[in-house]
């Protein structure tokens, strides 16, 4: 049995920047991986790389042993990739609920199917309730989950969060972890992008440090904030856990 | 209960337009043979900017060319019609096809090469005045000339499309309708969910599975094929083509005031727009020949599209449903609290 997802020596190159240098890791079927590392790390540039916003200028990228590096965002979406935008980007001239359902017709052509789908999306990030809104109605935090629930209506099996905690109050965040994790334990496998260390430390089983586009270290949250390299490239030596 | 809202078209809006299709028959019974060739062309120009309005307003990709494929339905119609004594019907379907086809050849070349938005908008307007140009010159389809359909003789014939002017205000009102029902239908199929949802951001619609590239050919293609038909009821109500007058530019801006004043993407938009855009443009024109200001009827079009843009960015008929809307909400509003009380 392959892992979900490969990256295999991936890199990529914006004119003269090496923005993704090199990074190798692969992703068991289930879990939390959080991807970590200072701004300017290359993490959202590898989010874009496995979500075909653009292809790697090096290296390979395999989904459930199948090489997708170079393949059309929207033909990495069926496949069973779903993705959220470190900006939210939500259809603003469609109400919640509509914005949840565009996701599920990657794999329905019924209206009420997708409708049943986007609903049970927004329940699960909280967003039921709001399911009738103008998208100008919601705040940021409430952005950020449709975003998520906009993930999870296109059914992926790995899905790929850019900092969607960023910006919420502990206890909204820790809402968020506990919707992840029971995620999770449905068999999904996420992979998340995040800054505050705590969240990291709760939520993710393994993590992957890249530091200037590389890969530094990878493990378990509790060797991560023990490791000599992470502390003094992105923790800072004032940290301990 | 949810699933019969999406399987039928609520019912606001088939009361709205059966009754709209009633007082137009019934107006068409009555009329005088003025206002009747006035309404004929309005919801012939209705139909076809119903095309350009769900291009546009549900697909996001902006046309200023549509004449070319107004052109096209109109010179299948009557090459086919005049030169080979074919139906009508006959000529509908091909330039259909051939609309279609070019259609998507068109969208495909642009938007391979990452040509889009006004760029595309430019290339549809070259596009047009290419075929303009050509046709203009080919002696077989009468090049400056023209094509003239025969003279009316006999009863009028549904099969040859052939009648008098109250024959032609019941197609033309026939094909509106149509038209009403396409638009609403594809409006509430998972086409109108992902189309929109790729006019309001391309990357991340794609970023949901949405085959961006696909669709916007299938809009394009399917916009003309519409556009087409039009273009062939159009011709054999005026009774002649000649390429300045069915594929100019003039043509191109006639189809898209009417639907931004009605109402971008929406069912009965372009019917709005074009019942109070086109008789206002012959109103106008009327005033500026008596007292010898010619283009008065540019200068009206020009004031409505502002007002519309300023005043009423939507259009007019999201105003209308808002409007009817509160009334009925309002008028409901006792009943709905009686029964909260039950509950």
């Amino acid at each position: 049995m392959s892992d979900l997802l490969e990256l295999d020596g991936v890199s990529r190159r914006f004119g003269g920047l090496l923005a993704v240098d090199n990074v190798s890791f692969r992703l068991k079927g289930e879990g939390i991986t959080a991807l970590v590392g200072p701004n300017g790390a290359g993490k959202t540039t590898c989010f874009n790389l496995i979500a075909g916003a653009f292809p790697p200028t090096q290296g390979s990228i395999r989904f459930r042993g199948k090489l997708i590096s170079g393949f059309p965002a929207e033909n990495i979406c069926r496949l069973g990739i779903g993705r959220t935008f470190q900006v939210v980007r939500p259809m603003r001239d469609m109400t919640v609920i509509e914005n949840a359902m565009v996701g599920a017709f990657s794999w329905t052509r019924k209206v009420s199917e997708a409708r049943d789908a986007a609903r049970e999306a927004l329940d699960l990030v909280g967003l039921g309730p709001k399911a009738d809104a103008a998208i100008s109605k919601l705040t940021l935090p409430d952005r950020k989950m449709l975003e998520t629930a906009k993930a999870l209506s296109t059914r992926p099996r790995l899905l790929l969060l850019d900092e969607v905690m960023a910006g919420l109050r502990p206890p909204e965040a820790a809402a968020v972890v506990a919707v992840l994790r029971r995620l999770a334990e449905k068999g999904l496998s996420i992979l998340l992008v995040e800054h505050v260390m705590r969240i990291v430390m709760e939520a993710a089983e393994h993590v992957i440090v890249l530091h200037h586009g590389a890969k530094i270290a990878e493990g378990t949250p509790q060797y991560i904030v023990s490791h000599p390299e992470v502390i003094a490239g992105y923790l800072g030596e004032g940290f301990r856990a | 209960m949810q699933k019969k809202r999406d399987a039928l078209p609520d019912r606001g809006a088939v009361l709205a337009s059966l009754a709209a299709f009633s007082v137009l028959s019934g107006l068409g019974g009555v009329l005088n043979p003025y206002l009747i060739s006035l309404l004929t062309i309005v919801f012939l120009f209705t139909f076809i900017g119903q095309s350009w309005s769900i291009m546009l307003g549900l697909g996001g990709q902006l046309s200023i060319g549509h004449a070319l494929f107004v052109g096209i339905g109109a010179y299948s119609v009557a090459v086919l019609n005049i030169r080979y004594g074919l139906s009508p019907w006959f000529g509908l379907v091909v330039g259909m096809a051939l609309a279609a086809t070019v259609g998507a050849a068109l969208a495909w070349l642009s938007f391979r090469f990452e040509v889009r938005g006004i760029y595309f908008a430019l290339l549809t307007i070259a596009a047009a005045e290419f075929a303009r140009v050509v046709l203009s010159g080919w002696e077989f389809v009468g090049a400056m000339q023209g094509l003239f359909f025969p003279a009316q003789s006999g009863p009028n014939s549904l099969w040859m499309l052939r009648g008098d002017a109250r024959f032609y205000y019941f197609v033309a009102l026939a094909a509106v309708f149509l038209g009403i029902s396409v638009t609403a239908l594809i409006r509430q199929s998972f086409l109108g969910y992902v189309w929109r949802a790729m006019r309001d951001d391309e990357e991340a619609s794609r970023a949901l599975g949405v085959r961006t590239f696909l669709h916007k050919i299938v809009i394009v293609s399917f916009s003309g094929a519409w556009a087409a038909v039009g273009g062939g009821l159009l011709a054999l109500v005026q009774g002649s083509v000649f390429p300045d007058s069915i594929m100019g530019m003039g043509i191109s801006v006639d189809i898209l005031v009417g639907p931004v004043v009605g109402g971008l993407g929406t069912a009965f938009g372009p019917l709005v727009g074009t019942l109070i855009t086109l008789p206002l443009d012959h109103l106008a024109s009327a005033i500026g020949n008596k007292f010898g200001i010619p283009g008065l009827n540019n200068v009206a079009y020009g004031f409505a599209l502002i007002a519309a843009v300023w005043l009423l960015p939507d259009g007019i008929v999201p105003v209308m449903v808002n409007l009817a809307k509160s009334v009925t909400r309002f008028s409901w509003f006792g009943y709905l609290q009686m029964e909260q009380v039950k509950k």
